[in-house]
């Protein structure tokens, strides 16, 4: 079965726990990519990487209007045109005007979470334009219309038998599961796209502000194709995927790819610094930069700048137990896995909108360590929920319960008292079922939806040391 | 985090005895004390304490975490400025993270420096039980037997915010008898989580089981960990799951409050139906 990523949070929990296929194929792969990341993490001196980078991303920030400055005086004298956009709309209108404004009919893609952010396809369609997703992850799911679920992985939740079904369907394939003949088979009708499209639009994994350059890596080459076969070429960027220098490009590059895939080095780096030259034999002839903000310097002001750290390389939703059980889909937002508890609330509007996200976590810290940036997830997370309670978006029985706890426990005397009630009541009802509480009333049967719950101590540690002091005080 | 080093080896300790082993798991908190007093170091229990505040602080409630972590630092704070105990220890990863780590953390935040400091100053002497054996009393053995097999579990807070590891492990490995096997994928969280456990019970519980499979195929008998709330969660699902494995906390194991055997002590209970029960059902 699949997520329906319009249902509510808790529907879309319930469809992907109850597909035993998506919990297998997502724990197989993103085992697979974590080893990846360790043995290349672990070929480096990676604890000293990870800092290096986050060094240099933290001083991008703190000098963050400064760079971008700079980005955009380079990119301008490289002859690429900048455009801001402080919003979806926007950042839609930009693109869309530019494909009609070059009668581009057709638009080819290589993957971007950041045209992902904006709903880029739809509103293309929506002028009539036709898009077409290069990367083979995304054309899968695109000829499935379902959106990615993982930030470098994006069909992780689909197994071969679907890809082969989709293909079948969608292309007239002959029936095959060697994944070789399908890959030729989308690679043949991707190379007619990219012959006919008259624009190609790619995201950016970093952009180097002392040159004024898109850098994007790919493992099929398509990232260069977008980028250098139409007349017309369009790299949509999160205002914060600046690095300084190319030196610091090369860090990056190489926390990314060892981080993402656990490769050295992904099989393409494509970078644009401008439109064809004259003289030059290939290359577009127009190179738009759209800068979007859409709720990242409101991420910034609100407190959760440490999330703008982010490379977007996707080991904390590999290194996720969560994630490992529910995917990409049941997240809801463009953003999965632990960074997308963290961003997809901090970008919006209100964190409010997206209320369930900071509470789906056990907050294990497994993220943290998996981060080539050290992000410290756990804590974002923390602090959305207290938030969340801020802005008065939490339950109000929860608040009551939480506030009672809180009184309750302030006083000994009431706890000591609670305790024996406790004791009493779990184990004559532990009694009549057997030894153990199989069933409790709201909201704590959501624990005996899934779990026994053993009775409370007959005596105390307190009784027992209370006891023991007497004893003691009698010999 | 800075942890104060003892010229002297310690003679008293504040025993942080945690609400849930207090009220559920006596018998872990007789065991750490037991443990401690064995290796000539004198327990004083503050019958004030109640709860550390972790449950609201996971919520997202400050203020009540607030509310009682002030109350925990009036109680443990002076025993230790006044000199009357060298250092606090819990048998808890959680709990000994949110008094050593998150305390400090939400006074900063509500500008209480004073505050703060204390609870920095009382983090640098709080120790989780085993860190406290191994890492200031340089126990590498208690000298406990048990036969049979059994993993180790190591639980969040205690592995990733505290950094401790190697501690547990050592004492496990030092339990005359007991053969310690790998838990495949160990260190993924069980599932607990606080509030995610109900909040989230669906995800939490597949994470439960996920751990439950990992456990039955290690060939434990037992799965040894350091803190009751994921040993509660972990039971839970075994017990309802239909494995007879059973998870048990280090106190335990190193205090021999299991017998001689793991063996005996795990019978398998009846399988329950597999479908999750509800409130109404």
């Amino acid at each position: 079965m699949q997520v329906n990523i319009h249902a509510p949070y808790k529907d879309r929990v319930k469809q992907a726990l109850n597909d035993p296929n998506l919990r297998v194929a997502v724990s197989n792969a993103t085992d697979r990519m974590t080893n990846a990341r360790l043995d290349a993490m672990g070929a480096v001196e990676g604890e000293q990487l990870r800092s290096q980078v986050r060094k240099m991303k933290e001083h991008v920030l703190s000098n963050w209007p400064d760079y971008l400055e700079q980005l955009e005086t380079n990119l301008t004298r490289n002859g690429c045109t900048v455009h801001w956009a402080e919003g979806i709309d926007d950042a839609q209108a930009i693109v869309r005007d530019i494909a009609l404004q070059n009668s581009a009919d057709l638009v080819v893609k290589a993957k971007s979470m950041a045209t992902e952010e904006i709903h880029l396809n739809h509103a293309l369609e929506d002028a009539g334009l036709r898009v077409v997703e290069t990367d083979l992850g995304e054309y899968i799911i695109q000829l499935a219309d379902e959106p990615p679920s993982h930030i470098v992985a994006p069909v992780i939740h689909k197994r071969l038998e679907e890809i082969a079904e989709v293909f079948q369907n969608k292309l007239d394939m002959p029936p095959t599961r060697e994944p070789t003949k399908m890959t030729s088979l989308a690679r043949a009708r991707l190379r007619q796209e990219f012959f006919a499209a008259g624009m190609g639009v790619s995201g950016c994994n970093f952009a180097i502000a002392e040159t004024g350059t898109i850098c994007i890596v790919t493992n099929e080459g398509n990232g260069r194709m977008v980028s250098s076969m139409p007349p017309v070429y369009v790299a949509v960027m999160g205002i914060e995927k600046l690095v300084p220098t190319v030196e610091d490009a090369y860090l990056q590059l190489q926390a990314l790819c060892r981080s993402a895939t656990g490769q050295k080095l992904t099989v393409y780096c494509s970078m644009t610094s401008g439109p064809r030259q004259e003289g030059d034999v290939d290359g577009p002839e127009q190179v738009h930069v759209v800068l979007l903000d859409n709720g990242r310097s409101r991420m910034l002001a609100r407190g959760y700048g440490e999330a703008l750290l982010c490379i977007r390389c996707g080991a904390c939703l590999n290194a996720c137990p969560v994630y490992q059980e529910i995917g990409g889909h049941a997240y809801g937002g463009t953003y999965n896995g632990p960074i997308g508890a963290v961003i997809t609330p901090a970008l919006a509007p209100e964190i409010g909108q997206f209320k369930d996200l900071p509470h789906a976590t056990s907050l294990c810290g497994a993220c943290r360590e998996a981060c080539p940036v050290k992000i410290d997830l756990p804590r974002l997370l923390l602090d959305l929920r207290s938030d969340l309670v801020q802005e008065g978006a939490a339950p109000k029985s929860e608040a009551w319960g939480i506030k009672s706890y809180a009184s309750l426990m302030s006083s000994r005397r009431t706890y000591e008292n609670l305790g024996k009630m406790a004791s009493i009541g779990s184990n004559l009802y532990a009694g009549m079922s057997g030894g153990n509480i199989k069933l409790m009333p709201p909201p704590l049967n959501g624990w005996t939806a899934y779990r026994d719950f053993a009775p409370f101590a007959k005596k105390s540690f307190r009784q027992w040391w209370r006891q023991r002091k007497k004893l003691q005080g009698q010999t | 985090m800075h942890k104060a080093t003892f010229e002297q080896r310690p003679k008293r300790v504040a025993l942080f005895v945690t609400c849930m082993v207090d009220m559920l798991y006596p018998g872990v908190g007789i065991a750490s004390c037991e443990l401690l007093e064995k290796n000539d170091i004198e327990v004083i229990f503050p019958e004030e304490q109640t709860c550390c505040g972790q449950p609201a602080f996971n919520a997202g409630y400050r203020d009540e975490a607030r509310k009682l972590a002030r109350r925990f630092l009036a109680i443990f704070g002076p025993l230790v400025e006044n000199g009357e105990v060298d250092a606090v220890v819990a048998p808890s990863g959680s709990c000994a993270t949110m008094t050593s780590h998150f305390f400090e953390q939400i006074f900063l935040e509500s500008q209480e420096t004073e505050l703060a400091h204390q609870a920095e100053r009382l983090a640098s002497v709080t120790f989780e039980l085993t860190e406290f054996l191994v890492d200031v009393l340089g126990l590498s053995s208690t000298g406990a037997q048990l036969q049979g097999k059994a993993t180790y579990h190591p639980c969040c807070h205690l592995y990733r915010e505290l950094g401790v590891d190697e501690q547990p492990r050592q004492l496990l490995d030092g339990v005359e008898g007991l053969e310690v096997v790998d838990l495949p994928h160990a260190d993924d969280c069980c599932g607990f989580g606080g509030l995610f456990a109900i909040k989230n019970s669906g995800i939490s519980a597949a994470m439960g089981r996920a751990k439950a499979r990992n456990a039955e195929q290690s060939g434990a008998d037992a799965i040894v960990l350091c803190d009751v709330s994921c040993m509660t969660h972990i039971n839970g699902i075994l017990s309802r799951e239909g494995v007879a494995c059973r998870a048990h906390h280090i106190a335990e194991v190193l205090n021999e409050h299991l017998g001689s055997t793991l063996r005996q002590q795990s019978q398998p209970e009846p399988a329950q139906a597999d479908h999750p029960r509800r409130w109404g059902d």
